[in-house]
């Protein structure tokens, strides 16, 4: 192949642009291969985040072409062959430098929700029963690998900026591994409707479409919380039979 | 000179992987002012990466499992070269720590009664590995993780830490520099906790990512520890082979626990052919049979893809060697022949494999439902590392505590799959217990200013040197080490070879203390790649000079000079200590006498 020209984000919070490198692509390259090659080659000090090179730690997200993507996926072959390869960092977290962004948001955020709470063992040896299909919903949410590809593209947070109201589509996947957690006997549902701004999302999709663990995250996780909270606030029977009712019946499968 | 900030703390971490993790939830738990100081951001640490599942004989899946078979599996594994005392309390707490995870809020596979599924793995006579899929090891670090956000633990994220700060003979707090600024912190702490993981760097072709430089093992080092079985790294059989951006990441050994099997390019299963004469009354001889123990018939014996790791690595190599091997350079590995058995096999498949299918499908443009893989030999995991007291994880300096991959004993000459996940909770729990305990004991120690200055100093000479200066790009340097490293001290050894090394890492050394920087010091790769030097020269010098010692081949150590066990070297471990001139030496340490009742579970056992 060719040698291929990378435009890729340099700079920090104050001062950044796009600069141009070129450097040979060999067979089954993906993006991060390249950016390493170019540290090596001509920029030692470029800046970018990696560890797995396998998409299992969601430490390699960036703006390829201008989608979310974790670099260690994406091959250089699915890219149209022989054009200018341009590597963003997330444009929805302040700049650090190069391709690396302030994520630290995300880790706050996360501290705000409720831990697991378990209910009280099922066997005396201090053990839960639980069965397969009642974990395979929480199982798909815990599949996460917190790239924050998902916060990256979600225009609450991109384009307006809600990070103080709104908790953003990896933080409800979170929430909602926990309230579905069949051991979980926690409630989340007033905070996610006053706190953590579920009423923000609209819906889009967008989340889910970057999402390198094809986690459906509006239809399984967004959809079935905004029920929930739209059951516990707004259906007053549900309400009323709330207070008689402990919050999570023996409930296996979730709404 | 250099401003830096310190920090106080009771007890302090460092690595944020299970083993830290743990140890951090355990000091914070008995009251300690705790930190974690770890290189990538939280959550990103090696243990993310790990597939198959965590050993611990819970006896879900096969009620004759117990804490006794267990721990003579990981004994047999370790070819008796282990420390007994933690291969006991290992195979005795495992279940424990494992339940203790459920209740943080981990989700595993389950059994039809509803219990945690538990799968086979090579070397374990049961089906012992609780288990997510094969993303066993993200299910753990982010249940300590978001279990650990709630216990009042301070964690600094990417911070790398140069050096330990010693008062006397204690150890009472690191120096480091964060990675977003460049610039120089202290802890100064009543105890230090290593947690750092491996050394696969070291080598070309790995599993691990750029943090396995073997920070924790050169640290203890340089601080007076010793080391111990540092000749011992483990070469996981089935890497990736192609494209080679991807070389040597790791496929599952679950892969093969779910029947997948291994051919040769003639289609041969090859591992029928040898194997070894301790395993023989364990390993099936015929295809039928292995393929019934994968599928959880209890009078089957495992297939011989299931053998210990160092032995299938050496078959696959033979296969290889012998102009048998697949069109790059690896052998078949395949699992989609198990749709001769099951109706559903593809379905199955990406329920039981779902991050392998992706990651072939993804980086190899490969359907593993439908083709075979190839794969190869891959550095992956290194038993040796800081020479520990069983019980409290101490190590040979006072006030510094090591558990997880960096600390050595457990798995003596090899570790069996899944007994590194177990390890990481079970000892990162008694150490952090422990360092606790120390901390409250003896309270904190006294900096010493110029420790810290000369540790500045040191790592700032990069950009002294630059390039202009007659300095040398810290990539090149490390790049021929690692290459040194895998022609000469890799899975076949020789003594001329590894004598080779030697002297090239003498020569590195010295190109080392010439490697440049350029830039500034903001998240800088370059630079940092310059510091870690040292360390991996370290570490890479430590298992040339061990390998050579040990004349015979055991476990991970495979010498074509010596192809043999020797009796003699079975009653020692090789120790190596920086002695006062700053080289390094080495000495044999004696194995300790087994108490009786343990020898005679082994005896039991080896039936
Ligand atoms: C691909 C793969 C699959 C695996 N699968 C399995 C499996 O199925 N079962 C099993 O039992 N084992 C498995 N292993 C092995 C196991 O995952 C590791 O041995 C284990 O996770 C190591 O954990 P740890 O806590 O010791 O260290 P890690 O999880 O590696 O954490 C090390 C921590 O130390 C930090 N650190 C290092 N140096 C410094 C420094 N200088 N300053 C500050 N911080 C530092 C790092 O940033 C990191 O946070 C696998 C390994 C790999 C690579
Ligand atoms: S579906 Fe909701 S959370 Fe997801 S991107 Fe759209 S608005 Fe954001
Ligand atoms: S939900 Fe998906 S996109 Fe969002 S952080 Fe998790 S893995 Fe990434
Ligand atoms: S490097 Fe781990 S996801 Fe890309």
């Amino acid at each position: 192949m060719p040698p291929t020209t990378f435009r890729i984000w340099r700079g920090d919070a104050k001062n950044a642009d796009f600069r141009e490198y070129t450097t040979e692509v060999s067979e089954g390259m993906v993006v991060l291969d390249a950016v390493h090659q170019i540290q090596a080659e001509s920029a030692p000090d470029l800046a970018c985040r990696w560890n797995c090179k396998a998409g299992k730690c969601g430490s390699c997200s960036a703006e390829i072409n201008g989608k979310p993507r974790l670099m260690c996926m994406t091959r250089m072959n699915q890219l149209p062959p022989g054009e200018t390869v341009t590597i963003e960092p997330m444009r929805s977290f302040p700049l650090v430098r190069d391709l690396v962004t302030d994520v630290s948001w995300n880790f706050e955020v996360k501290k705000r929700i409720k831990k697991f709470k378990p209910r009280k063992p099922d066997a005396e040896d201090g053990t839960w029963r639980m069965q397969q299909a009642d974990v395979d919903r929480v199982q798909e949410f815990r599949k996460c690998i917190e790239c924050f590809l998902c916060q990256d593209v979600c225009h609450v947070l991109r384009d307006h900026h809600k990070h103080n109201e709104f908790i953003g589509p990896r933080f409800l996947v979170y929430a909602a591994a926990l309230e579905m957690h069949p051991l979980d006997t926690e409630d989340r549902l007033a905070d996610l409707k006053n706190e953590h701004g579920i009423g923000y999302c609209n819906i889009t999709k967008c989340c889910t479409k970057v999402c390198p663990e094809h986690i459906t995250i509006t239809d399984n996780a967004i959809i079935p919380l905004k029920e929930r909270v739209v059951d516990e606030f707004y259906d007053p029977l549900t309400r009323l039979f709330r207070i008689f009712k402990p919050k999570k019946p023996a409930e296996s499968t979730p709404a | 000179m250099d401003q830096y900030v310190t920090h106080e703390h009771d007890v302090l971490v460092i690595g944020a992987g299970g083993a830290g993790l743990r140890a951090a939830i355990e000091a914070s738990a008995m009251g300690c002012k705790t930190a974690v100081i770890c290189k990538s951001l939280l959550g990103k640490a090696h243990t993310v990466m790990a597939e198959g599942g965590m050993a611990a004989a819970m006896a879900n899946v096969d009620d004759r499992d117990s804490w006794k078979v267990h721990f003579a599996d990981t004994m047999r594994g370790g070819q008796y070269l282990n420390n007994w005392r933690m291969a006991e309390l290992h195979a005795k707490e495992a279940p424990s720590r494992v339940r203790e995870l459920e209740a943080w809020g981990a989700v595993f596979d389950r059994t039809q009664e509803g219990k945690i599924l538990q799968r086979n793995f090579g070397g374990h006579r049961y089906p012992r590995l609780a288990h997510v899929g094969d993303r066993t090891g993200l299910e753990m670090i982010r249940t300590l993780q978001d279990h650990g956000i709630h216990s009042g633990i301070e964690v600094f994220m990417e911070m790398t830490v140069i050096d330990l700060l010693k008062d006397g003979d204690r150890v009472i707090g690191v120096v480091g520099y964060d990675r977003e600024r460049g610039r120089f912190r202290v802890w100064h702490a009543g105890a230090v906790v290593l947690a750092t993981g491996g050394i696969g760097r070291a080598f070309s072709v790995t599993s691990n990512s750029w943090e396995y430089t073997g920070d924790g093992q050169s640290l203890a080092y340089r601080a007076g520890a010793d080391l111990i079985d540092m000749e011992f790294v483990q070469f996981h059989p089935t890497g990736m082979v192609w494209p080679p951006s991807v070389k040597g990441i790791l496929v599952t050994e679950g892969v093969r626990g779910e029947g997948g099997v291994l051919r040769n390019k003639d289609g041969k299963r090859f591992m029928f052919d040898d194997i070894p004469d301790n395993y023989k009354n364990q390993t099936a001889d015929n295809e039928e049979e292995g393929w019934r123990y994968t599928q959880g018939d209890k009078s089957a014996r495992r297939p011989p893809e299931l053998l210990t790791r160092d032995h299938v690595a050496r078959c696959i190599n033979r296969e290889v060697k012998a102009g048998r091997g697949s069109p790059h350079g690896g052998v078949f590995l395949d699992i989609a022949w198990i749709k001769e058995r099951l109706p559903n096999a593809e379905e199955h498949i990406k329920k039981k494999l779902p991050s392998m299918y992706h990651q072939f499908h993804q980086l190899a443009g490969l359907d593993i439902t439908k083709e075979p893989m190839e794969v190869g030999p891959t550095t992956h995991y290194v038993m040796g590392g800081v020479k520990v007291d069983g019980d409290s994880q101490m190590s040979t300096v006072p006030g510094l505590f090591a558990a997880g991959e960096v600390a050595a004993g457990l798995h003596g000459a090899n570790r069996l799959g899944g007994n590194s996940l177990s390890d990481l909770v079970v000892f990162g729990k008694r150490a952090g217990e422990h360092a606790a305990k120390f901390a409250k004991e003896h309270g904190a120690g006294q900096i010493n200013k110029q420790q810290v200055e000369e540790a500045i100093r040191l790592s700032l000479a990069p950009f002294d040197h630059g390039i202009e200066g007659g300095g040398e790009s810290p990539y090149a340097i490390q790049h021929d080490l690692q290459q040194l490293m895998q022609d000469y001290v890799g899975i076949v050894r020789l003594e001329d070879e590894m004598q080779r090394a030697l002297h090239g890492i003498t020569l590195l050394k010295k190109r080392a203390e010439r490697a440049s920087a350029i830039g500034h010091r903001e998240f800088n790769p370059g630079w940092h790649a310059a510091i870690d030097l040292r360390n991996l020269l370290t570490v890479s010098e430590a298992v040339a000079l061990a390998a050579i010692e040990r004349k015979e081949s055991r476990g991970a150590q495979f010498r074509e000079d010596f192809p043999d066990k020797s009796d003699e070297c079975s009653k020692f471990n090789i120790v190596l200590r920086q002695s006062s001139d700053g080289s390094m030496c080495l000495s044999r340490q004696p194995t300790r006498e087994l108490p009786p009742e343990l020898k005679a579970i082994i005896e039991e056992q080896k039936s």
